[in-house]
């Protein structure tokens, strides 16, 4: 038998630890210490209710266990066999369902063998054998699949634009660029289940009417081309890519693209003209890539993990699909969880779940134990959200709601050490470096939306400044040619609107509450931890530290040329900045 | 590899993979030998996974432990990798975290050698559409 105590963070800061002394301490009372082992695990992803016991083989789960229950466990439930009703725990329902991911993890990726054992391919098959193109496309529509790349559109009515222009030549396109800061999901997804994006890319081809796809990838994703180059090879020999697959009489191949990893060149348009060769610039829609995109065909784009849902929706139907998720968002999302987060890794949950249970449940809360403050969906485009969303389920329309968007999934948490006028800069540094400069509002007005916030977090700014952002920002979204222009000053505009307070003290008291401004702060020498020492006087430059010897010295802030020679000295960690 | 005719060609070779009927290397049935995963995406690899994924190969073979070692992708676990998941015949799959070659030593020495849990467990916590 095994007592398996959760040592996650969340559990530990509730004495888990103890709590696995004191049960082993009661199992070496009843002389069971080699019979039973008690063993410390990993997050439950039940934080809330920690700390967490499981007892193996039974699985029986106990929650909120104190060590003084360490004694009823071994008594009842070790000795006994009897559970410990109190302390159980049955409503199982577990916060994260896995359908982009779910072959990431379980089979070799490099096998098709392995992803064949999963259905895969019958998909595929079902669609070509059993099924038309127009057929396939009503169940896309009605799986209420959108997708998963930022915009969120509707795939089946995509693909049904794709498959109405006429043609005699079109397109499958994989945007497998991936850009946003943090964001590795699309990257998961090929290196753990290659398989899964082209096999929906056939039949996508299969339903508008293409025979060649394309997976636009960025170069620094060797892993991930390396296994798609396997996957290719293998579809090929079997049969699944090439022509009269599983004896349809269909045909399609797919190759590869290789991006240079410029942000911008995520968006469709200025993809497909990477691809072509041309610079990556967006051009303006209309025309639509499915009137006119991949060398002036119909050309259907989608993201990465809106392709690798779409087989599962085929064989376990649209009425499975749209049972999860909420009114407006079908299916699951897969977010890369960053930050200041105790768990960092890569989640997919049901659109709905709250942002509590990803970062308090899901993602074990915050580092340190420290308060969270924000999290950033949506990347550069997007917003944050904060204490007062915390319980807002996610999806697409309430996060648009609340000044931030979907984006790919990346995630980031912020905590109380975290300055949002600083992460504003953040984003926008990364916004200015990849604009690809062809209109004004974006090349040029980014470029001052972000002088406006280096002199605030230099305590340059001036309150006329704030207004100059907001106006600026609303200016650039409404005129910018494409989506990175339109969504860049939402970080900025975002964190106006939720810390207002923050950018008033940046401004009006020339303080960063945070800590990290540090042109903001001030050296500072904590009273009680002062034993009067002298040294940081001794030391002081500008002879700016007072105080008689033995007694708590004081800085003055008008005189000190923040030099920092006080703060090296002290052995006693008096002097702060602050 | 010859190529799948049909649909119906298709689900048979699904069925035998299925059915673990394909004899492996071995000529052994894979449910009744050790089946160790090592999640090998970029962030795996960059934490050591490869060089776990080579000890536990090694060692398994040397200490004659009958057992498949495999790579897969992203078990979702970036703050405990590498990471590796131990199937033995007859029970679940266990997942442990920071599996260093240490704690890999320990893996085989104490559970997979004697079915005897170690420290560094990690919940799966999530479900998996099949
Ligand atoms: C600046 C910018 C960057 C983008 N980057 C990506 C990206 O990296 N991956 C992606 O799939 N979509 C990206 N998009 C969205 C694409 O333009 C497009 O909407 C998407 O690939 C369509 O696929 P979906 O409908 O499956 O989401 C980006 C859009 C903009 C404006
Ligand atoms: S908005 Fe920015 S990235 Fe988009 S076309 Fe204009 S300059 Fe280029
Ligand atoms: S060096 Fe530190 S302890 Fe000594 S007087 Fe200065 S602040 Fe106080
Ligand atoms: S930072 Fe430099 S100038 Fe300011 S009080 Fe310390 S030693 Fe003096
Ligand atoms: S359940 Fe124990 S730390 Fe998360």
């Amino acid at each position: 038998m095994h007592l398996l105590v959760c040592g996650g963070t969340g559990c530990k800061s509730q004495e888990s630890d103890q709590l696995k002394e004191k049960l082993k301490k009661e199992l070496s009372k009843q002389g069971l210490e080699d019979t039973v082992q008690v063993i410390m695990t990993g997050c439950f992803g039940f934080c809330e209710k920690g700390p967490i016991v499981k007892v193996m083989p039974d699985n029986t789960f106990y929650i909120q266990v104190k060590p003084e229950d360490a004694e009823d466990i071994v008594e009842e439930h070790v000795i006994k066999g009897r559970r410990v009703e109190r302390l159980l725990y049955t409503d199982f329902n577990k916060k994260q369902l896995r359908i982009a991911l779910r072959n990431c993890g379980v089979i070799d990726p490099e096998i098709i063998d392995e992803y064949i054992a999963r259905d895969g391919y019958s998909a595929l098959g079902e669609v070509l054998t059993n099924q038309s193109p127009e057929e396939t496309i009503e169940l896309m529509k009605a799986s209420g699949l959108r997708g998963r790349g930022g915009a969120g559109f509707p795939a089946g009515l995509k693909w049904d634009f794709a498959r109405k222009n006429e043609a005699d030549q079109k397109y499958v396109v994989c945007n497998a660029d991936e850009g946003d800061p943090g964001a590795f999901m699309d990257r998961s997804i090929l290196e753990g289940d290659p398989h899964s994006v082209l096999e929906a890319m056939a039949i996508v081809g299969h339903c508008i009417g293409a025979d060649m796809g394309y997976i636009y990838i960025r170069a620094e994703y060797p892993l991930a081309i390396a296994r798609l180059k396997i996957a290719i090879a293998q579809a090929r020999e079997y049969g699944l890519l090439g022509k009269d697959i599983l004896g349809s009489g269909f045909n399609f191949d797919i190759d590869l693209k290789y991006g240079a990893g410029a942000f911008v060149c995520g968006e469709e348009t200025a993809l497909i003209h990477s691809m072509e060769g041309d610079r990556g610039e967006p051009t303006l829609k209309p025309p639509f890539p499915a009137e006119s995109g991949y060398m002036g065909k119909p050309t259907n784009v989608n993201n990465v993990e809106t392709l690798a849902n779409v087989p599962v929706i085929i064989l376990k139907g649209a009425d499975w699909f749209s049972s999860i998720g909420t009114e407006s968002s079908k299916g699951t999302k897969v977010f890369a969880l960053a930050g200041k987060i105790n768990n960092v890794g890569l989640i997919e949950v049901p659109m709905g779940t709250t942002l509590r249970e990803v970062i308090f449940e899901i993602g074990g809360g915050i580092v340190n134990g420290k308060k969270f403050k924000a999290a950033q969906t949506g990347g550069p485009s997007g917003g944050c959200l904060t204490e007062k969303h915390l319980d807002t389920p996610i999806d697409y329309e309430n996060l648009v709601a609340n000044g931030s968007m979907m984006g790919s999934g990346g995630m980031i948490v912020m905590d109380e050490d975290d300055c949002m006028v600083s992460i504003a800069r953040f984003y926008l540094d990364f916004t200015v470096e990849e604009s690809c400069g062809k209109c004004a509002p974006c090349r040029i007005g980014n470029k001052r939306l972000h002088e406006l916030l280096q002199r605030i977090c230099e305590g340059k700014g001036e309150e006329s400044d704030l207004v100059r952002l907001r106006n600026l920002g609303e200016v650039i979204k409404d005129t910018s040619l494409c989506g990175l222009g339109q969504s860049s000053p939402n970080p900025v505009l975002s964190t106006m609107e939720n810390f207002p307070e923050e950018y008033q003290s940046h401004v009006v008291d020339k303080k960063c509450t945070s800590g990290v401004c540090t042109d903001l702060l001030e050296y500072f020498i904590v009273e009680e931890n002062c034993i009067g020492c002298t040294a940081c006087a001794r030391a002081c430059p500008v002879g700016c530290i007072s105080g008689e010897r033995k007694e708590p010295h004081l800085i003055n802030p008008d005189t000190c040329i923040k030099c920092g020679a006080c703060m090296e000295k002290c052995k006693f960690d008096a002097v702060i900045l602050k | 590899m010859k190529k799948i005719k049909s649909l119906a060609d298709l689900l048979r070779i699904r069925d035998e993979q299925l059915t673990g009927l394909q004899a492996r290397e071995k000529g052994e049935v894979a449910e009744d030998l050790v089946q160790v995963k090592v999640a090998m995406a970029t962030c795996g690899i960059a934490s050591g996974a490869k060089e776990t994924m080579e000890f536990m190969t090694e060692a398994l073979e040397k200490r004659g432990v009958d057992a498949i070692v495999t790579k897969v992708g992203c078990m979702g676990y970036c703050y405990a990798e590498p990471t590796i998941e131990v199937k033995l015949p007859g029970s679940e799959p266990v997942v442990f975290g920071g599996v260093s070659k240490e704690k890999a030593d320990e893996i085989i020495e104490k559970y997979i050698k004697g079915g005897e849990l170690v420290d560094g467990i990690i919940p799966v916590n999530y479900e998996t559409v099949d």
